[in-house]
């Protein structure tokens, strides 16, 4: 089958990269555009290592097609954040120990993104709720529900200071 | 999990997808949100040559309520539907029951025209729209027409959609009263065991009218019309509400699987419609 010549904007810069229509969005985004961030922990829709933001919503790459993705705006785990400049959610998730492989990290810091952007004051059971479509093995979630609290609290703080 | 191949077609109304489903026969399908139809592509058990893809299409998308009449496009998310405030207004629980489907990250894709067309016993939205009594808008190459929510199933995954339709619209009356949608479920992101949607009016202290779809209980949705009926003109009384938990039971046809025996999902179908009675009957 034909490959078609996809056009995205990924972490703010625009590719353009060659794909088959049926090829899953997480294949395109770890194969092709060597951004390994996003992880295929079931690939059956369920766990969400594979959590992307597109046009603003937080979707799970393995149950899209590439081809359903031509044109869209895409943001990884590493658009968000890099070694030398962690974004809060990656500070508060290293200071309380939001994270034990860290398999399901990047799609729990993706998704939490979104989440905060939607809700900047969510409670604990909000967050809880949000952040469903995410499952962890290892932490017991309390942790990484503390991680995202505490992260709302330091981007509330930091945007009254802004203002 | 790498699906068979296809070719992809994104048209950009509605008149431009049906050409499409015309042209291209029965290899042909329309891709909503995917999150029914990718999983059965991956697993290969759907296998197709063309997809259509409706998500330019802005004339299926939106929320609008009219004159008492709630207007939703099938394009419409899951999570639109949450968010809407004007929904939350008209017909509350469109919002309860979309709260109970899947995840956050499925809701986000997952459109209302998808779930309803879709044909699997286990989506929530069928039940929904058979107690809301819901009219589905379909377009085909012949034009338009209008089919009831209650007479649209006919067997698992076979609906009165013939192949070259789209479905466009779903339009029903804004709720008044007292409403629930009561789910059981193993764990979040699961289809039901049980699912109840229950709208009642209360006039004095009695029943006025009362509709109750039951969810994944048989291999269409089931709008439990005796179970309604044994409702209206009570107190709702405990004589009452076992008599409409006794005729919903005559009403579904469970099947085992690994949600359990036959008598076990009757057991939780009776829970579930009792809670969304009390529940129901708390808000009238
Ligand atoms: C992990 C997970 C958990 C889930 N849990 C639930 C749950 O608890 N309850 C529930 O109800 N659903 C659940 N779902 C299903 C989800 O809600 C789907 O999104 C929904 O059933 C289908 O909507 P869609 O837009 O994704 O449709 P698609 O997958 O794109 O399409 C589904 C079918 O409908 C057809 N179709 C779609 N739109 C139209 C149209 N406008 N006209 C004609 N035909 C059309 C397609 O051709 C296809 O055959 C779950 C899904 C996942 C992945
Ligand atoms: S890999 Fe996509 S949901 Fe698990
Ligand atoms: S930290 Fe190991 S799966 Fe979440």
């Amino acid at each position: 089958m034909s490959k078609m010549h996809l056009k995205l904007t990924v972490n703010g810069e625009a590719v353009e990269t060659l794909a088959e229509p049926r090829e899953l969005l997480i294949h395109v985004l770890r194969e092709r555009l060597n951004l390994t961030g996003p992880h295929i922990g079931c690939e059956t829709s369920h766990c969400g290592a594979c959590t992307v933001d597109l046009d603003g919503k937080s979707v799970k790459s393995c149950t899209v097609f590439a081809a359903q993705a031509q044109g869209a705006e895409i943001t990884t785990i590493e658009g968000l954040g890099n070694p030398d400049g962690l974004h809060v959610l990656q500070e508060m998730f290293k200071e309380h120990h939001g994270l034990q492989c860290g398999f399901c990290t990047p799609g729990m810091i993706t998704r939490a993104w979104r989440l905060l952007q939607e809700n900047p004051n969510p409670t604990e059971e909000e967050v809880r709720f949000g952040m469903a479509g995410n499952l962890c093995r290892c932490t017991g979630y309390q942790n990484i529900v503390k991680s995202i609290l505490a992260a709302a609290t330091e981007m509330n703080a930091a945007k009254e200071a802004a203002e | 999990m790498i699906p068979s191949s296809f070719e992809y077609h994104r048209p950009g109304d509605v008149a431009g997808a049906v050409a499409l489903l015309s042209q291209l026969g029965e290899d042909a399908r329309v891709i909503a949100g995917g999150h029914s139809l990718i999983p059965m592509m991956k697993l290969r058990m759907a296998a197709l040559e063309h997809l259509v893809d409706l998500q330019d299409i802005d004339e299926m998308k939106g929320i609008s309520v009219e004159a008492g009449r709630v207007r939703i496009g099938a394009m419409t998310t899951q999570h639109e539907l949450l968010t809407s405030d004007v929904l939350a207004g008209a017909a509350p629980i469109v919002r309860e029951a979309s709260l109970q489907i899947a995840d956050p990250q499925v809701r986000y894709m997952g459109t209302i025209g998808g779930n309803v067309a879709n044909g699997d016993p286990g989506n929530d939205m069928p039940g929904l729209m058979q107690c809301l009594d819901a009219t589905f808008t379909l377009q085909g190459p012949d034009g338009t027409r209008d089919v009831q929510a209650r007479s649209f199933y006919e067997a698992a995954y076979m609906t009165d959609r013939a192949d070259e339709e789209i479905l466009t619209t779903i339009s029903f009356d804004a709720t008044d009263g007292g409403y629930a949608y009561e789910k059981q479920k193993r764990k979040i992101g699961d289809y039901a065991t049980a699912a109840a949607a229950v709208l009642l009016t209360r006039d004095g202290g009695n029943c006025a009218s009362a509709s109750i779809a039951m969810t994944n209980l048989s291999d269409t949705p089931v709008w439990s019309e005796a179970a309604g009926a044994a409702l209206v003109g009570t107190a709702l009384d405990k004589a009452a509400v076992d008599a409409a938990v006794a005729a919903m039971l005559v009403d579904i046809d469970p099947t085992e699987d690994n949600r359990g025996p036959v008598a076990f999902k009757n057991h939780v179908a009776g829970v579930i419609l009792d809670r969304a009675i009390a529940r129901a009957w708390d808000r009238a």
